[in-house]
């Protein structure tokens, strides 16, 4: 059976360029970075290799790249570590943040809001777009940090962040942004963006998981998060997960040295699935705006299902993708991302998120769609609600 | 791997009783799409015996499992036995369903009484086993905070 994986957006194979590069790094090169030997010193010199390789991909200095363990790792640090500077410095206690941040994000700020800070979470429009001027309006004198993300990992919006931070810096308010769906897949310039601090994830650009990086600019000094030795410039600790690290510098210089390529086929493959979509299957809903989005993200709604059922009969299928709907998720609630857009939970229920990326061909997307038709049909033979009965 | 078991996924995969029942003895729908479920159970009743039934159901794959499993354990059986039917045994017969999952068998059970009530209406008949019975109570509550993760 033909198997797809529209799920990009969870995470990417690792591509054998960076496999190879990894390798070695486990068994022969597995000197510890910290050592003063040559074993250590060459593994210490992969280590600033990577990171200059994942500087040049977002255009910053190599001494602002600071590996973690993973994107939530560095979101969590950039929140915690600003919270707490900045509280010592007797600033304020004001976060600004979205409704439609990550977990990574929201469980950070309700974890902070318990410590004594308080946290305002800006609504978007129906395209999933946060206004700015309801950013400026959210500023207090109390205000200490902002952050908005990026890139939404569910319906792949692209945030104006040069000017929302253009805002920020008026009041001198530092910026963070969660980057982890953005890295690789919109052009990332942090001078040019203009932000304080930007988390990133090795495993959404085809690099290893359990691998992240904050960038923090020049200056700023977050609390450390994670305390012991002296490893990343004495800021955080831990022995470098060296095969790692090496894995996500590869993968950011391919990430640099193939953005065009990958920007047009994910968006071309994507813009393909979604015409397919509208024109074969009726009663279906795009969510979040077409323009200024994700290149390989397609969310969509099948009106009258439910979509932890569609993602199911699509796994039997070979087809791997993941859906907003309450069922599917542990907490039973529906995708807070396209609550905060408007979308009704009824709908939400039947929403699916398709990402694609280097590997998927045009052939996938005629696989899919052709089981995709069935299935739709199938569910909505069972379901009770259609168009003619409406949703009650 | 699967979600679910095999006896879950075959009820899923193979679902028995789709569909609607011409001039139905009893209808009962439960639930909301809004709360991500929702079913329609039919039955056909003679000489106080359940002789057919039917779902339709909008609703994640343990959900359309248990209308499937809860309207083949009815037909044949007469209304007071159907009454007696519990959640739990849906759930046992479909050989468990994960923790979260549970209230799609709760749904299925409150379903069927739904049908059976209206049926006790329209014929203005009473049965011991809904005695009690409110066939508008609410969905049940624990749905949306089974589990703080």
């Amino acid at each position: 059976m033909r198997q797809v994986y529209l799920d990009y957006s969870a995470t990417t194979p690792v591509k054998d360029e960076v496999l190879q590069e990894m390798i070695p790094y486990f068994t022969e090169n597995y000197g510890n970075p910290s050592s003063l030997y040559s074993g250590g010193l060459n593994s210490k010199a992969a280590i600033d290799k990577a990171r200059k390789q994942l500087a040049d991909l977002i255009n910053a200095d190599p001494s602002e790249i600071f590996f973690t363990g993973s994107g939530t790792e560095a979101d969590n640090w950039a929140l915690e570590g600003m919270a707490d500077a900045m509280r010592k410095k007797g600033k304020g206690n004001h976060i600004i943040t979205t409704k439609i941040e990550h977990h990574a994000i929201l469980h950070t700020c309700e974890y902070l809001a318990a410590h004594g800070f308080e946290v305002t979470y800006l609504g978007v429009d129906s395209d999933g777009r946060v206004n700015p001027k309801d950013l400026e309006d959210a500023i207090t004198d109390k205000t200490i940090l902002i952050s908005i993300m990026l890139v939404n990992n569910e319906v792949g919006t692209v945030q104006d962040i040069r000017e929302m931070v253009g805002i920020a810096k008026r009041y001198k308010i530092p910026f963070h942004t969660d980057g982890v769906q953005a890295l690789g897949n919109v052009p990332i310039d942090v001078k040019a963006l203009g932000v304080d601090f930007l988390s990133m994830s090795a495993h959404k650009i085809y690099g290893p998981k359990g691998m992240g990086a904050l960038y923090i600019r020049k200056g700023m000094r977050p609390t450390n998060f994670i305390h012991g030795g002296a490893q990343e410039m004495g800021r955080r600790a831990g022995t470098e997960n060296l095969p790692g690290i090496v894995g996500f510098g590869k993968a950011a210089e391919i990430a640099k040295r193939d953005f065009d390529k990958h920007v047009k086929h994910s968006s071309e493959v994507r813009d393909y699935l979604l015409e397919r979509i509208k024109d074969e299957i009726p009663d279906v809903e795009i969510n979040g705006t077409m323009k200024q989005r994700h290149p390989g993200n397609l969310n969509v709604t099948f009106d009258f299902i439910e979509g932890e059922s569609l993602l199911i009969l699509l796994d039997m299928k070979g087809i791997s993708v993941s859906t907003g709907s309450a069922c599917s998720s542990k907490s039973l609630k529906p995708s807070h991302v396209l609550d905060a857009m408007g979308v009704p939970w009824e709908k939400i229920h039947g929403t699916v998120r398709m990402t694609v990326g280097d590997f998927t061909s045009k052939e996938d997307v005629d696989y899919v769609v052709d089981e995709l038709k069935n299935i739709v049909i199938r569910l909505r033979e069972i379901s009770p609600i259609n168009e003619e009965k409406g949703w009650n | 791997m699967a979600l679910y078991n095999d006896k879950v996924m075959d009820n899923f995969l193979n679902p028995k009783n789709v569909g609607e029942i011409e001039n139905p003895d009893g209808t009962g729908v439960y639930g909301s799409p809004v709360c991500g479920d929702m079913m329609q159970i039919q039955i056909k009743v003679e000489d106080d015996i359940i002789k057919d039934a039917k779902f339709k159901t909008f609703g994640c794959g343990s959900a359309i499992a248990s209308s499937s499993m809860a309207t083949s354990m009815i037909i044949g059986k007469s209304i007071d036995e159907a009454l007696e039917i519990t959640n739990k045994q849906i759930v046992d017969e479909l050989g468990g369903l994960p923790p979260v999952k549970i209230h799609c068998s709760v749904l299925a059970d409150h379903a069927i009484k739904s049908a059976i009530y209206d049926y006790a209406q329209k014929n203005g008949k009473t049965y011991k086993g809904l005695e009690g019975f409110d066939p508008d109570a609410d969905d049940d509550d624990d749905h949306h905070d089974i589990s703080k993760e």
